[in-house]
């Protein structure tokens, strides 16, 4: 036993899978420890935020010290970053239909952009065909750029006095003014944004991850568990044993595993379907090939000499099969666990994708997540970030565990030793 | 030919047919024959002709398909599992390959524990299992001490095939059947295991079925000789009649493939099937 798990941990293949699946482990128990709040917690208004740090403005505008610095680019940026692609497109409407070719303006170079509109723009000025709103927007894109240059003082903090009502001065927030982001009290980082409902993309990734190994793991223990018993009865008893047992495993061979899933999932409605519950209906429908590749490999151990000599001992039939049969298929068992682990994640989120995964309340799982993504149209809006770290996870865990079979098979079977 | 002893295990009309229709093939086709206490009977045919198949529809190992076999003059009923581990009590093997013939899991100790319980030596004393796994081992020269810890795998052909002899020693069973006991051992140790075999059958008196494609080993060791050719008896009879005298030219065709190293093998003699 030593021997071999010693083996087994020689094969470099294995040695990375493992170090793969047990990396993932480890920041599922770590992470909650980081991150406490329950991974279904609601933070933003809104959906899909970014990924970024996320620094209240009140608290920046607040901070214990504010420091002064003379950055000599500042402003530029500023205006960079306040002047909208949309608004440049709009002066770029403008300036061409003042007469310039479009080729002249970089619509990237906000200096050169500003200039010309310095030179060009007449607020009072309608072009032909423009519609008295659309001059209305263009004088409102002037004011503001107008106000960002000439913007030199800051701007005025003002609170309400609660005996007058009036308007009060409370202090001032100079263009010059820098907070230190450790002195700001609130700030949040999520590394991979929120989704549709405004939840952190990242904590609920982790307790996902952590559910659907969950929910693969009882899935590949039901349908190895199922598979094994009844691949070695129907292998070491044969005859009318075996032909019952085939006839099943037949039975399930043709008809599509995914629809049965998919007809039993539904049948049992929304709210009954809990992880577990869809663990175990993968698990019940998941068994048959191993059943098929068990039961043919005690065919070819069952009249082994090893065993005719166990029967001339006076052994009886289960303890045949587990001394002497089940030692010796025991490597290929396990492998065929690792692979069950990793089609029943599949398998979860295949079905959550379609919405008829586990209920959407309490837990989340990598296929919830795909679902809820889908549902609201990331893939369209293009918010990568709400499904592509899910895919990531789960090719991941696939990849490790498919790679740590082959590492397995590779040990067990001298063929393919090198 | 020992007509006065007991029958021990004789057969009629003995046959195992494997598949059907088209891939049907008949290995033991109707054989008769009749095993006497305390003889040594030799099965002889070339591979392919079925010795292993009545070997083990012999041992229980294999249902026939057709024909009786009859145990002690008593139609054999082996057919739950509490009478085969009582007539496996009295019907014993040993394989043509040690290799395969041990579970590699389990330790030496196991194996010979197996037999002493077998015997119904289940609650003895620790002291007294060890005693009579020394003996066992003492009867074809191994040391226990140096094998108790060890895996079968761990020893040579030779070692395993004594080890397998030292187990037949603690059963101690009526009928042994030896299916190539040599056959997988190189010829020093062929010589070693043969005398423990024949030691052992001199000391304890069990029938000995030997069976083998080396008809010159079948006239050294055995009484009775059975030849068999694609699934039948061809020639049966004590070992100097049918050795010395032989009827059937398949018969004359084993004696003469055997290689004599005195003198140049005459291939003219050879029948190329």
């Amino acid at each position: 036993m030593g021997h071999t798990i010693r083996q087994v941990f020689r094969s470099g293949k294995f040695v990375v899978g493992f170090t793969i699946l047990m990396s993932v482990l480890l920041v599922l128990v770590v992470y909650p420890w980081w991150v406490p709040e329950p991974p279904l917690q609601i933070l933003g208004q809104g959906t899909f935020f970014p990924p970024g740090i996320y620094v209240s403005a009140y608290d920046a505008s607040n901070a214990p010290v504010l420091y002064t610095l003379n950055l000599r680019d500042a402003a530029d940026k500023r205006i960079e970053s306040r002047l909208s692609q949309e608004d440049r497109l709009a002066m770029q409407e403008w300036l061409v239909a003042d007469g310039l070719a479009e080729s002249a303006i970089d619509l990237a170079d906000t200096d050169a952009l500003l200039a010309l509109w310095e030179e060009h723009y007449e607020p009072d000025r309608r072009l032909p065909g423009m519609t008295f709103a659309r001059m209305r927007y263009y004088q409102r894109v002037d004011a503001g750029l107008d106000s960002l240059r000439s913007a030199g003082g800051g701007e005025i903090l003002a609170a309400r006095n609660p005996e007058t009502g009036e308007l009060e001065e409370t202090g001032m927030v100079k263009l010059t003014d820098y907070a230190n982001i450790s002195q700001v009290a609130n700030v949040r980082i999520l590394p991979l944004g929120t989704d549709n409902f405004g939840r952190d993309v990242l904590t609920q990734l982790v307790a996902a991850t952590g559910v659907s190994l969950l929910i693969g793991f009882v899935a590949g223990l039901i349908a190895t568990a199922i598979g094994l018993t009844l691949g070695l009865l129907a292998g070491y008893i044969g005859g009318w044993v075996d032909d019952i047992i085939m006839f099943f495993t037949n039975l399930f061979t043709v008809i599509p595993t995914f629809v049965l899933l998919i007809l039993i999932s539904f049948s049992i409605g929304q709210d009954q379907r809990g992880a577990i519950t869809i663990a175990i209906v993968i698990g019940f429908t998941s068994w048959v090939w191993t059943t098929r590749s068990v039961r043919s490999q005690v065919f070819s151990l069952r009249n082994r000499d090893h065993v005719n000599l166990s029967k001339l001992s006076g052994h009886s039939l289960p303890r045949i099969i587990v001394a002497d049969i089940l030692p010796y298929i025991a490597s290929y068992v396990v492998m065929a666990l690792i692979l069950q682990i990793s089609s029943g994640i599949l398998a979860e989120a295949g079905l959550s994708i379609l919405g008829l995964g586990p209920r959407t309340t309490e837990v989340p799982t990598l296929g919830l997540m795909m679902n809820w993504a889908m549902i609201y149209q990331a893939h369209v809006l293009g918010n990568w970030w709400a499904y592509l770290p899910v895919l990531l996870t789960i090719a991941l865990i696939s990849f490790s565990m498919n790679l740590m079979n082959t590492g397995l098979d590779q040990v067990f079977n001298p063929a393919l030793r090198d | 030919m020992a007509t006065d002893k007991k029958l021990c295990l004789s057969g009629r009309g003995v046959t195992k047919v494997f598949g059907i229709g088209r891939q049907k093939l008949t290995a033991v086709d109707h054989v008769d024959f009749d095993f006497h206490e305390g003889e040594i009977i030799s099965i002889v045919g070339e591979s392919g002709s079925g010795k292993t198949t009545l070997a083990k529809m012999l041992l229980g190992l294999l249902s026939s398909s057709e024909g009786e076999i009859y145990f002690q003059g008593q139609k054999r009923d082996i057919r739950s599992g509490r009478k085969r581990q009582e007539y496996w009590k009295n019907i014993q093997a040993i394989f043509q390959d040690p290799f395969s013939a041990y579970n590699t899991f389990h330790k030496i100790d196991t194996v010979l524990l197996d037999c002493i319980r077998m015997r119904g030596g289940k609650h003895l004393p620790q002291a007294r299992k060890v005693e009579l796994m020394e003996e066992a081992c003492g009867f074809v020269n191994l040391k226990y001490a140096e094998l108790t810890h060890k895996y079968p795998f761990e020893l040579s052909g030779g070692q395993m095939q004594r080890l397998m002899i030292a187990r037949i020693f603690l059963l101690k069973p009526k009928i042994l059947v030896a299916d190539e006991p040599t056959s997988m051992i190189d010829a020093c140790s062929r010589a070693t295991i043969l005398d423990y075999l024949m030691k052992l059958r001199d000391e304890t008196g069990m029938t000995l079925i030997f069976i083998t494609h080396d008809i010159g080993l079948a006239y050294y060791v055995s009484d009775t000789v059975y030849i068999m050719e694609r699934g039948r008896f061809v020639e049966h009879g004590s070992a100097d009649s049918v050795i010395l005298r032989p009827r059937e030219p398949y018969t004359r065709r084993l004696i003469s493939d055997v290689p004599k190293i005195h003198e140049p093998w005459d291939l003219s003699t050879v029948v190329f099937a």
